[in-house]
């Protein structure tokens, strides 16, 4: 009877507990699932292909990094109630607050063409022509955010993001070999030796883990989520969730591709889903949905950001909690971004392989300014109070910040002198 | 001076106005930076400056290779 009681009040409080987070579930989750969008999982699935499962301990790695970086926001959302973009205005001044807007803005339309080139890719290989794909993204994307409430936007995100990890399935249906995935990927190793190409890959994979647009969303999210002080703690952890969730997936897209593509060269995650298609029809229709699920992902959030952000700084009413006609400019601006990015991908000739590596060069103007601003408002004291950043949480972050941007430039360069690093 | 008015038409020179002034009033309200500024955050801001100003070259020189038939 004893036992019975415990075993209840236990189960109980588990219950309660997994209710509780699944209310402060979101920012963390959505923002780290998104983070595995068209480009992320076309760079997963070019390093599983080229250089098999050797890479995964480099992918479990920069788990944590996105981690530490994401919480940052968490605390500054919950702490001063004000996206990103205007804590820079009000923080740095106009100077660097138009910059990282109008930065923001370039990098995040240009982002937002590749998910469309993610997405039309992908349902391509359906049958399904590129100008219906765009038009029917284009009035869900409208449909998710008309409710005039943030909570639903949240929760059928998340359904969406759940789609993610569709990349599970896919690697279980090919039977892989566990101990080969647990040899070659967990112990630290350079295939082929540590080379050029090697590095390039080991870049574009760090570059897809933090993106500007994801420090912008997931500060302003846990605004219009109306997170207090006090809820920092199941922040925290639901990013905590969503980088495990976010390194899972990548690490199946490099199962995939690993086991059946190895040693081929794959130039986009929708050629991957071509070729696996040819021998593995229902794991090559899982990649592709897969592929336009993470597009899907990637352009709510990112419309969704700049939308935010510029109605922060011009004083629009910006929050998924206004009817379109409480916040007219708001959803006006999203609107906008969406359906140009999806223009631009039906233009015949359209130099989208240009705009694909554009991004990357773009992204590396912003993202070191949004990291040092992170750094610097975390510190404040008169700003964080008492959530300030520690000693541990300023080595830590200033530690990655630092290889980030030597990185990230390192990555933005070789993109502009492909023959720089042999 | 000509007035933006009779160059763009009434509807859209009045925009322009609208929007001129808009920017005006952000740039006030943010004109001074409201955090202290420490040794360390004066330095990352100094830095900042000098990679943005490094980056621009770099992009202006792969655009001049380019336009020259290069790389």
């Amino acid at each position: 009877m004893d036992f019975l009681s415990k075993f209840y009040f236990n189960y109980s409080r588990i219950i309660k507990t997994i209710k509780i987070y699944l209310l402060l579930a979101g920012p963390g989750l959505i923002v780290m699932i998104a983070d595995n969008d068209a480009g992320g999982i076309t760079t997963y699935a070019a390093t599983g292909a080229k250089f098999g499962y050797n890479l995964i301990w480099f992918l479990i790695l920069l788990g944590p990094v996105a981690y530490f970086v994401q919480e940052m926001t968490v605390r500054l959302g919950a702490v001063t109630k004000h996206g990103h973009a205007e804590a820079i205005f009000s923080a740095f001044g106009s100077f660097w607050g138009w910059f990282s807007l109008l930065d923001l803005s370039i990098v995040n339309w240009l982002t937002m063409v590749t998910e469309f080139i993610g997405m039309t890719a992908a349902l391509s290989i359906f049958s399904v022509p590129p100008i219906l794909t765009v038009i029917i993204v284009i009035f869900v994307m409208l449909g998710i955010v008309m409710s005039g409430r943030y909570w639903t936007w949240e929760k059928i995100t998340m359904a969406f993001c759940l789609v993610n990890l569709i990349y599970i399935p896919a690697a279980i249906i090919i039977h892989p070999s566990v101990p080969d995935i647990l040899m070659a990927g967990i112990i630290p190793n350079f295939p082929g030796g540590f080379n050029g190409e090697l590095f390039f890959f080991l870049m574009a994979n760090i570059g897809t883990t933090i993106a500007p647009w994801m420090i912008f969303f997931q500060q302003s999210a846990v605004v219009d989520k109306q997170m207090k002080e006090k809820d920092i703690p199941w922040g925290k952890f639901d990013t905590i969730v969503g980088a495990i969730f976010t390194v899972i997936v990548a690490i199946f897209v490099i199962v995939v591709t690993g086991t059946l593509l190895y040693g081929m060269n794959i130039e986009s995650a929708a050629q991957a889903a071509q070729v696996i298609m040819g021998t593995h029809p229902w794991v090559g229709t899982l990649v592709a949905i897969g592929l336009f699920d993470a597009g899907f992902l990637g352009a709510i959030c990112i419309a969704l950001t700049n939308s935010w952000a510029f109605g922060e700084v011009f004083g629009w009413a910006h929050s998924l909690n206004y009817k379109v006609k409480e916040a007219f400019w708001f959803y006006v601006y999203y609107f906008i971004g969406l359906i140009t990015a999806g223009a631009v991908v039906l233009i015949p000739g359209a130099p989208l392989v240009l705009i694909t590596l554009f991004v990357q060069v773009v992204a590396v103007t912003l993202l070191p300014a949004a990291l040092v601003f992170l750094i610097i408002l975390l510190n404040s004291e008169e700003i964080m109070g008492k959530y300030k950043n520690t000693l541990f949480d300023n080595i830590a972050n200033i530690t990655i910040v630092v290889c980030i941007i030597f990185v990230s430039t390192l990555y933005g360069i070789s993109t502009l002198f492909p023959n720089l690093f042999g | 001076m000509v007035a933006i008015e009779s160059i763009f038409g009434e509807r859209i020179g009045s925009a322009i106005h609208e929007s001129t002034e808009i920017i005006t009033r952000i740039n006030r309200r943010y004109a001074t930076p409201k955090i202290k500024l420490s040794k360390g955050a004066k330095f990352a801001l100094l830095f900042l400056r000098l990679y943005l100003i490094f980056l621009v070259v770099l992009l202006g020189y792969k655009f001049w290779t380019i336009v020259h038939g290069g790389a």
